[in-house]
């Protein structure tokens, strides 16, 4: 028999040796430390402050963190970053929601009627590769220069990414609780309200993760193609002035919104999906 | 109520699952459905139950149910089939959101089903947290809520360890002790069929026919008494050889397959 115990060897009284069975069951249960994380984030921050204040690079490449701070804080004294925040929250929440409430429509009658279905897949498989952004100058064309478009562009990609995730969670619910409630002669309407909508929502709530990322991504590369306020607008304004503090200042906004987007999403499946 | 298949047959695309299958289920009555695996019996229990249209037969209901039957034909799932968002109670009401009661006379209900299943201090509890013999016992609970005339119990015990097996088949034993309500339990568990069925259907294996239809002789109340157990045993041997062949057949046919 292959003998792979180590350990120390200790001979009992009856003369017979006895090792302790090695143990073999740790690992694969990777906890994360938040302290850790926060520490290593600290870190990073420290070290890119030292090389900075030690002038290794040069700001116009690479500003410290305090200089983004305080651009940050510029910007927030004289208004301008409210204007531009304000301005692309807007957009984002007015796409969003567009895209969302058609994507949960037509994600819930691909997952629940056949027509819907057939017709629906075919659609949303065909067009949902496409970038959103490059149908933002035809949006232009059909909507004009506004505000349209680009909520259009937005509403547009959260709209396919909704629609998949919504159809997944519905095939997903388990079909022995949808018979049940049938053998229960549960009216299909509270089938719906009652066993299948709370057994998509974890796949939809990861939609909104997701969808979250494509709406502030879109909104950005909108706003950088043609619009005159908005954080893409001040971040793209920002590098074209070599003005990289600024330019950094923008970009942490975006970041402080994903992380303030994912930390609210996170509060929603915790309260909604604690049965998990 | 007396709840009958009349001629039923079932195929799946080209599998042919069941064959002429003809029985009643008189009121108050329990009726087992044993057979090799994949013989078809949990598909004629979907059949029975309105939950899968046969290719050829019918099911049919003679009689009128109970006085109060919400769902006269109740299923209790293997898998429990509970809604892991819900609590218990939650679960136990779910039959009930739909019809005419008031919320009073829900909850009573609820405390009702909740209070004969050993229930009522787990009502706030999660299905994630309740062990599998629990979990089957909101399903029963879930069941009684609706008062069923005839309950059509799918191996209701087989996700189960044999420790929890014994106890709820205590419990179903005491379920069906009035005679009010009726049952057609499926399993391949003989023991559980002679336990607790008034008659046994034995069916074929694949495609299910009924080979024989058994009856068991000694009350229900009195087959635990060590003075039947031999008679019993007896029973579930003349049961097994009759399955046995078939049994062997069907495992081969599963892993050929």
């Amino acid at each position: 028999m292959l003998d792979r115990a180590t350990g120390e060897a200790v001979r009992t009284t009856d003369g017979a040796t006895t090792r302790p069975v090695r143990f073999r069951g740790g690992g694969f249960t990777p906890a994360a430390s938040r302290w850790a994380g926060l520490l290593a984030l600290a870190a990073a921050l420290g070290l890119w402050q030292l090389i900075g204040s030690l002038a290794l690079v040069n700001p116009l490449f690479l500003p410290t963190p305090l200089g983004i701070l305080r651009a940050l804080f510029r910007l927030a004294e004289s208004g301008a970053l409210w204007q531009h925040v304000s301005v692309s929250l807007l957009r984002i929440l007015s796409g969003w929601a567009l895209g969302t409430a058609s994507g949960i429509a037509v994600g819930f009658a691909i997952g629940l009627w056949r027509i819907a279905r057939s017709v629906g897949i075919t659609f949303v498989s065909a067009l949902f590769p496409i970038p959103k952004i490059a149908v933002l100058p035809l949006l232009i064309l059909w909507l004009g220069i506004g505000e349209q478009p680009k909520i259009a562009t937005i509403a547009l990609g959260v709209f396919f990414s909704t629609t998949i995730s919504v159809y997944s969670g519905v095939d997903a619910v388990p079909r022995n609780l949808i018979r049940m409630a049938q053998s229960f002669d549960v009216p299909f309407a509270t089938i719906v309200r009652k066993v299948i909508w709370p057994g998509a929502l974890p796949s939809i709530l990861a939609g909104f993760r997701i969808t979250a990322s494509v709406a502030l991504m879109l909104v950005v590369s909108a706003e950088m193609i043609g619009a005159e306020t908005g954080i893409g607008t001040f971040v793209l304004q920002a590098g074209n002035l070599m003005q990289t503090d600024q330019l950094m200042a923008g970009i942490l906004m975006l970041s402080l919104f994903g992380l303030a987007v994912g930390r609210l999403i996170s509060m929603l499946e915790a309260r909604l999906l604690h049965w998990r | 109520m007396d709840l009958i298949a009349e001629t039923i047959s079932h195929r799946f695309d080209a599998l042919d699952v069941l064959h002429d299958v003809s029985f009643t289920v008189g009121a108050g009555e329990v009726v087992a459905i044993v057979g090799p695996s994949g013989c078809g019996k949990s598909t004629l229990l979907s059949i029975l139950g309105g939950l899968l249209q046969p290719t050829a037969g019918r099911a049919l209901l003679r009689g009128a149910p109970p006085p109060g039957s919400l769902n006269p034909l109740t299923f209790v799932f293997q898998d429990f089939a509970l809604l892991p968002w819900a609590s218990v109670a939650e679960n136990v009401a779910f039959p009930l959101l739909h019809t005419s009661q008031s919320a009073l006379q829900r909850a009573a209900a609820v405390d009702d089903a909740l209070g004969r299943t050993r229930l009522l201090d787990f009502r706030a509890v999660f299905p994630k947290q309740l062990s599998g013999g629990m979990r089957q016992r909101v399903g029963i609970a879930r069941a009684l809520v609706v008062r069923p005339a005839i309950l059509l119990m799918d191996e209701p015990l087989s996700a189960l360890d044999s420790q929890t097996r014994e106890l709820l088949m205590e419990d179903f034993v005491d379920l069906l002790a009035d005679g009010t309500m009726g049952a057609v339990y499926v399993t391949h568990n003989l023991e559980e069929a002679v336990r607790l069925a008034d008659r046994i259907v034995v069916l074929s294996r694949r495609p299910g026919r009924i080979r024989k239809v058994v009856s068991v002789p000694v009350k229900r109340r009195e087959r635990d008494e060590a003075s039947v157990r031999t008679q019993l045993l007896e029973l579930q041997n003349e049961l097994w050889s009759l399955i046995r062949t078939e049994a062997i057949d069907a495992e081969r046919e599963v892993q050929h397959a």
